[in-house]
């Protein structure tokens, strides 16, 4: 073979990009998905994007999960990218999920509690047996059997907890300054919880379960049990300066979980019920759950507790939940390292080179 | 390009980048935490050294783009093209030419002037992360001046091998005070930051931050006075040019063994050519270079 000097990357590149999108289209002679039928037909997928994208946009998440054939990484990316020359109007005021038009809502700590237990529509119960009749298409399923709802306001199970005293409080829900936002600030230590919540909501699903499950096996365990965990849509209200009043923008679809952990007591504290909390864009209960479970991992300084855990280390867990960060990272090892190699190259040699002769010369002692 | 700003950055985020480039400059070799951006390329593309370049570019400005020293690998190529398109500036591939030249993993061979910048991509602007993981930790380390930890594992190197074993990204001292990450540049680049003319800066956008080696700054690699600093090439002469001073790349042109060593700065090379230089043409055969490595020693 004889060695030219590569030209041509360009060329190179915009091929790739032709192959990608005929590659994207599948076989023409398919039906091509409309975002449409993504954003009603794969709802869990466009909301993971929406968390993880940190962008709650239902018509673009569902572009983002087409355009990136499904790849929710790569999907919650283009969502990232495109959210970042946003211009920041300002802050909602906190949500009151107690006002959630609650579609779904389960506590595990109490049988019956105001409100109900509301399955909604869950795979819990569902038996994992692959449903070869909805390999058919067309088939609509018979409509739910409708009910209406016991309240218009749902207590958090933690309010409920509160009333006795056995649990810690919400803290102060209107801060006087503003929250922190690591988009636009870099992250520093000790990173305080508002900054904490908002990587973990971010946060990769897949890492945050990992780390939730390590807390529960014991690497950092924190002994919970669901509070509660409820999915639905919360009004989002904001206060435009020149009014001086709140005005309701519009609607969001939360999960929220409210992790309750035992605690036995500081010098400074009576024994008391704590909490790991969760909130997550869409319908994503195992990211809520998992999320509860590391943000009271990461509380042990607050309660005296030894940090000993992964979960525990909040510079290990806010610097490695980001997916699109590790993903970038760990990607860029593609790209061409063949001068940094080279150099490894010639070292290795010349310490094989010593390493031989130093073999050598024992030998000839030996000899 | 219609619907971003000039060099795709808002004015305000390329002002925040000014100010932490700014203090950058001010305190050689320290790493100041900045607001970095997600970009539309992926963390470890070079999004810190492409924030800084929208930051520092103007419309007047001659932009090169080289990455492993090339201007035609497909990153350098993609790179080039997003501030083409974005801000609309002349390009180049002449080191010459170019106000502002950023780079992954090289120096251009050609020295830099006074009326240029050269900006490094960084995947990890942290020296001392292998030795400590914790960035609170490392802080700390760099507010102390406590460096012992890396004149450790450099003295580890020496017992266990004889000579320091990093190749690259080999750890220098910036004005007698910050140990800093040299970005992944072959050591062979190394002397070239210490009192080069041109500004340098660094961008690492996923670990979000940047740092800065004034022109005309003292920049040593850690070294002992009985253990001196020592680069590292292939003891060869490009194939293409005959350059036998130039850091070259390895090209494995059979299964058989053979090699050809070219030049990794193309620019370099083609203006070599270009004057006449030439090389043998030939890839080396197994044996060849067996010998020449017996005889051309390590390069040093």
């Amino acid at each position: 073979m004889a060695y030219v000097a590569v030209k041509g990357g360009e060329r190179a590149i915009d091929n790739a990009h032709a192959w990608l999108a005929e590659d994207r289209r599948g076989d023409p002679a398919v039906p091509e998905i409309s975002l449409a039928q993504i954003q009603q037909q794969l709802g869990r997928s466009v909301d993971r994007v929406m968390a993880e994208g940190s962008l709650y946009d239902p018509d673009l998440a569902a572009l983002a999960v087409k355009q990136a054939q499904g790849d929710l990484i790569e999907a919650a990316f283009l969502l990232r990218a495109y959210r970042t020359t946003l211009p920041r109007f300002g802050y909602s005021t906190p949500l009151d999920t107690a006002a959630m038009q609650v579609r779904r809502r389960v506590s595990a700590v109490y049988k019956d509690l105001p409100g109900g237990q509301v399955l909604g529509p869950t795979y819990d119960y569902t038996h994992r047996l692959l449903d070869f009749a909805l390999a058919a298409e067309g088939n609509l399923p018979a409509p739910a059997p409708q009910a209406t709802a016991e309240s218009a306001t749902m207590p958090r199970v933690s309010d409920i907890l509160r009333s006795e005293d056995l649990i810690e409080g919400d803290g102060n829900p209107m801060p006087t300054t503003e929250p922190g936002d690591l988009t636009r600030e870099p992250l520093g230590f000790p990173a305080p919880r508002d900054v904490r919540l908002q990587a973990l909501a971010r946060g990769d699903e897949g890492f945050l379960l990992a780390m939730g499950y390590s807390t529960q096996r014991g690497w950092g365990g924190t002994h919970p049990f669901v509070g509660e965990v409820r999915l639905g849509e919360v009004a989002v209200e904001i206060v435009p300066p020149e009014l001086g009043f709140a005005i309701d923008i519009g609607e969001v679809t939360l999960t929220e979980c409210q992790m309750i952990n035992q605690f036995k007591g500081s010098k400074t504290k009576p024994p008391q019920f704590t909490r790991g909390y969760g909130l997550v864009f869409g319908h994503a209960e195992r990211k809520a759950m998992g999320m509860a479970l590391v943000d009271r991992a990461m509380r042990h300084d607050e309660f005296g507790e030894e940090a000993t855990a992964p979960a525990q280390n909040i510079e290990f867990m806010l610097y490695h939940s980001d997916n699109i960060e590790g993903t970038g990272f760990v990607e860029h090892l593609k790209l061409p390292h063949y001068v940094d190699f080279q150099s490894e190259l010639e070292t290795i040699r010349r310490m094989r080179r010593e390493a031989e002769t130093n073999v050598a010369t024992l030998k000839e002692a030996a000899e | 390009m219609n619907g971003y700003n000039f060099a795709y950055l808002d004015e305000q985020t390329k002002r925040m980048i000014r100010r932490a480039i700014l203090k950058a400059v001010a305190i050689p070799g320290h790493q100041v935490p900045f607001g970095s951006r997600e970009m539309p390329l992926p963390y470890g593309w070079g999004t810190g050294g492409i924030q800084v370049t929208a930051s520092v570019l103007g419309a007047a400005d001659t932009l090169k783009v080289i990455d492993q020293g090339a201007d035609d690998t497909t990153n350098a190529v993609s790179i080039r093209r997003f501030f083409a398109r974005t801000a609309g500036v002349a390009t180049t591939t002449d080191t010459e030419q170019a106000t502002i030249i950023q780079t992954r993993h090289r120096i251009p061979e050609k020295p830099l002037r006074e009326d240029q910048i050269i900006v490094y991509q960084v995947p990890q602007p942290e020296p001392l992360s292998k030795l400590e993981p914790s960035r609170a930790e490392t802080r700390r380390m760099h507010a102390l001046a406590e460096y012992g930890a890396m004149h450790v594992r450099l003295y580890e190197d020496i017992t266990r091998f004889g000579h320091v074993a990093i190749s690259y990204d080999y750890p220098v001292m910036v004005n007698q005070r910050y140990l800093m990450a040299p970005s992944p540049i072959p050591a062979f680049d190394n002397p070239k930051m210490h009192m080069m003319p041109a500004l340098q800066l660094f961008g690492a956008g996923r670990e979000k931050r940047i740092y800065a080696i004034p022109p005309y700054t003292d920049v040593r690699s850690l070294d002992f006075e009985d253990h001196p600093f020592r680069t590292t090439r292939a003891p060869h002469c490009c194939a293409l040019c005959g350059a036998d001073d130039s850091y070259l790349d390895e090209v494995v042109t059979d299964d058989a063994g053979s090699r050809m060593f070219v030049c990794s700065d193309t620019d370099h090379c083609e203006t070599r050519q270009a004057q006449g230089h030439t090389g043998t043409g030939e890839p080396m055969a197994r044996e060849a270079l067996a010998a020449g490595a017996a005889h051309g020693g390590d390069g040093s």
